[in-house]
């Protein structure tokens, strides 16, 4: 076992903080749990709740280095594992015209035509690293299986090179928006953390965070605001990452307060769909500006 | 903390009981995180066993409603329990709160209310306490308290400040959402205080609701469907990439030989990856036809709900409803999309599906259909029937579904009864069964996977 991140959940929470980052308790809970225990951190939920930014702000708290490895339908072991460069050994072996075949298989495949993507990074990084698996229910089943071979005992084999240890484990964090059902085998290795919308109080804290120039009481109006509009069912609810964006807008705005006039002119920063926009102005009552 | 580990696996068979999968290596890691942080922060200790032992979101509010009982705030009477005797100085104390929005306070009232108004049965009476019947009812509680009744003057103690449109809806909207929250306070409080007389397991058996996907459509509450109606865009999105990539792998097969010679280029004229030829995608079109009479409605309603989010997976979808007639309501579907509950209304007064009664006629409607639309049906369009097959009686016109089967590519029958009610009373399951198949789809587990089975990829 290595030595681990984190003292305590507390410990947690204000390092977090202090990468610009408002963990709730389960979050901070679960954080400490996955170091602690040395699993990889499953992190579901809806678009815009912050699930990438945990893992940055991660990385910022404990000084690592963030490796990414983004999910999308087709990846294969080429793209998240290691690659030989072809054309690199192509001109090797043209270089090399007269030299015998033992020194020519030799050469070509070492260390310096290995082209090491996210995973092989990630693995053999003898500093700190939180390893950023994005959006994983995009990639298809098959890479699945490639995971919980690498996540589960943090090692590679390079059939030509032998097999790869991690000197010092990452910190692996998993995303899924659940648009497919991962398999049950890479559930199982990994603690689960649904983030869902957060309460107001720290969403408030979260928008004063990152908007601090727009006043309080406008925020908390916002907030309400927003909270009202995840209560009602619309296709895309606002979350985090849209509350922000429109503190930006009504900041950028100069407004005081939030009127009718305000809410119904910006909409279009928090909803992305007509109807939800119809909607959300019938039962804010928005509409009784035309009266 | 001797007798956690024997808490720790009653509380998993628990979860096991109400469908949540949790294996040995689950309860292993949960013991685990308890040993890493001890048990003084019972929220803490929630998220602990919730990552180690959950798997997916959907099964939150059962785990919830567990933890709470196995892992109760206090025992006996609530310390934080408000001070409150007589029923107007609580629904007093109630609006204040409500109004403030103090979370701490109202868990006091919750906790008060189940104290003095919801207690029934004979214990604490005689010495014996022992009595079957009795318990803490959060039915009771609320009856008596009424919190939904005091909307308007929560609203009137809000609007103090702001009485216009915008402050207006959200101070309505934020009092309904803390009035539900009461609710929810109440029943969990007299879920734990009963389960602490009674017997935890017993309660944790009855009283906790199954999860969202196993509610049966036809006795859903008004809460479930809405949270039913909530689950269906996420479901809708899950099927269609599952369904996308099903039919992606089956036109997988031919080498394109133009494209591989290309491709190999890069490897000095070595064919290492082959591109394969790729195949227009040929989309399922579908055939609904829904009962819409009173029994099953919320059933068809569903799986309209479903198909509508699915509309861009199929060439075309064409809807039919019928009670005693068949009319065709693909307009009616699609234009609302926006208002899922207004839905069935609308069909219902804009739609020509009766002539008399609201009682379903089978045997007319299929008859109708086949007369009126039969040429929507084509060798390439898979219908599905939704209904009970309950014909009240009346003929069931097996000769038009047997017309049906023979245009369709395929036909299916998704049935809401369990199918031990197949064929008894005046219900025709049975010989629908034996022309067409059909299915028990009575709830959205069920639901989603037969839409996947059937749909042609």
């Amino acid at each position: 076992m290595q030595e681990p991140l984190f003292g305590s959940v507390d410990e947690v929470v204000e390092r977090l903080a202090g990468a610009g980052y408002l963990a709730s308790t389960p979050v901070a809970t679960t954080v400490y749990l996955a170091d602690r225990l040395g699993k990889p951190l499953l992190v579901e939920g809806p678009a815009g709740v912050g699930k990438t930014e945990l893992a940055r702000a991660l990385a910022e708290a404990t000084s690592s280095e963030l490796v990414r490895l983004q999910c999308y339908e087709g990846i294969d072991e080429a793209r998240a594992l290691y690659e030989w460069n072809h054309a690199k050994q192509l001109l090797r072996i043209t270089a090399g015209r007269d030299e015998g075949w033992e020194d020519t298989r030799d050469e070509v495949f070492s260390e310096e035509f290995l082209l090491p993507r996210p995973l092989l990074k990630a693995i053999r990084n003898p500093e700190p690293t939180v390893l950023l698996i994005d959006e994983t229910d995009k990639s298809d089943v098959e890479m699945e299986g490639l995971l919980l071979e690498v996540l589960g005992d943090f090692q590679v084999t390079v059939p030509e090179l032998g097999t790869i240890t991690a000197t010092r484990r990452p910190f692996v964090l998993l995303t899924s928006n659940a648009t497919r059902e991962l398999s049950e085998a890479l559930k199982r290795r990994c603690l689960f953390l649904h983030l869902d919308f957060p309460s107001p109080e720290l969403e408030r804290d979260i928008v004063t965070l990152k908007v601090p120039g727009l006043d309080v009481r406008l925020t908390d109006s916002l907030v309400r605001v927003v909270g009202a509009l995840r209560g009602m069912e619309l296709r895309k609810a606002p979350s985090i990452a849209e509350s922000v964006d429109w503190a930006r807008t009504l900041l950028a705005l100069g407004a005081d307060t939030l009127d009718e006039q305000i809410v119904e002119s910006t909409l279009g920063v928090i909803l992305k769909y007509q109807s939800d926009h119809r909607k959300a102005a019938a039962e804010l009552r928005l509409d009784k500006l035309l009266t | 903390m001797s007798g956690l580990p024997d808490r720790l696996v009653e509380f998993v068979g628990a979860l096991r009981e109400h469908g949540i999968p949790v294996g040995p290596g689950e309860t292993v890691d949960a013991a685990a995180a308890v040993d890493v942080l001890g048990l003084a922060d019972r929220e803490q200790l929630r998220a602990a066993l919730a990552a180690t032992v959950l798997r997916r979101s959907g099964q939150r509010a059962a785990f919830d409603a567990l933890f709470d009982l196995y892992f109760p705030v206090a025992v006996g009477s609530a310390e934080t329990a408000a001070e409150a005797s007589d029923l107007n100085e609580l629904r007093n104390a109630l609006v204040a709160a409500l109004a403030e929005g103090d979370a701490e306070r109202l868990r006091g009232l919750a906790a008060a209310g189940v104290e003095v108004f919801g207690q029934y049965g004979s214990f604490g009476e005689g010495g014996s306490g022992g009595g079957g019947m009795s318990g803490w009812s959060a039915y009771q509680t609320l009856e008596r308290v009424r919190p939904d009744a005091l909307l308007n003057r929560v609203l009137a103690a809000i609007r103090g400040e702001q009485g216009d449109g915008l402050g207006e809806a959200l101070a309505r909207q934020e009092a309904q959402s803390r009035i539900a929250s009461f609710r929810e306070q109440v029943q969990a409080e007299a879920r734990r205080r009963t389960a602490e007389y009674r017997g935890r397991d017993r309660i944790a058996r009855h009283a906790v609701a199954p999860q969202t996907d196993l509610v049966s459509f036809t006795n859903a509450s008004r809460q479930q469907l809405t949270e039913l109606r909530r689950t269906i865009q996420p479901l809708s999105r899950k099927l269609a990439t599952r369904l996308a990539s099903r039919r992606r792998r089956a036109r997988r097969g031919q080498i394109d030989l133009r494209r591989t010679l290309r491709r190999s280029l890069a490897t000095g004229g070595v064919p290492m990856r082959p591109a394969m030829r790729e195949r227009r995608p040929g989309r399922p079109e579908l055939v609904l036809l829904c009962d819409m009479s009173g029994s099953v409605a919320g059933f068809a309603q569903f799986t309209l709900l479903l198909v509508q989010a699915l509309a861009d997976q199929f060439s075309k979808v064409r809807t039919f409803a019928f009670v005693e007639l068949t009319d065709e309501i693909t307009e009616l579907v699609t234009a609302g999309a926006a208002d899922p509950e207004g839905l069935a209304r609308r069909i219902m007064t804009e739609a020509r599906l009766t002539r008399w009664g609201m009682s379903s006629d089978y045997g007319d409607s299929l008859g109708s259909f086949v007369e009126g639309w039969l040429d929507a049906v084509g060798p390439r369009t898979s219908v599905l029937i939704l209904g009970d097959g309950r014909t009240n009686g009346g003929d069931p016109n097996l000769a038009a579904v047997r017309d049906i089967a023979d245009h369709a590519k395929h036909v299916h029958w998704l049935n809401p009864e369990p199918r031990s009610a197949w064929g008894t009373g005046d219900s025709a399951a049975l010989e629908y069964g034996r022309v067409v198949p059909m299915h028990e789809c009575r709830n959205l587990r069920q639901l989603t996977q037969l839409v996947t089975e059937l749909l042609p990829g």
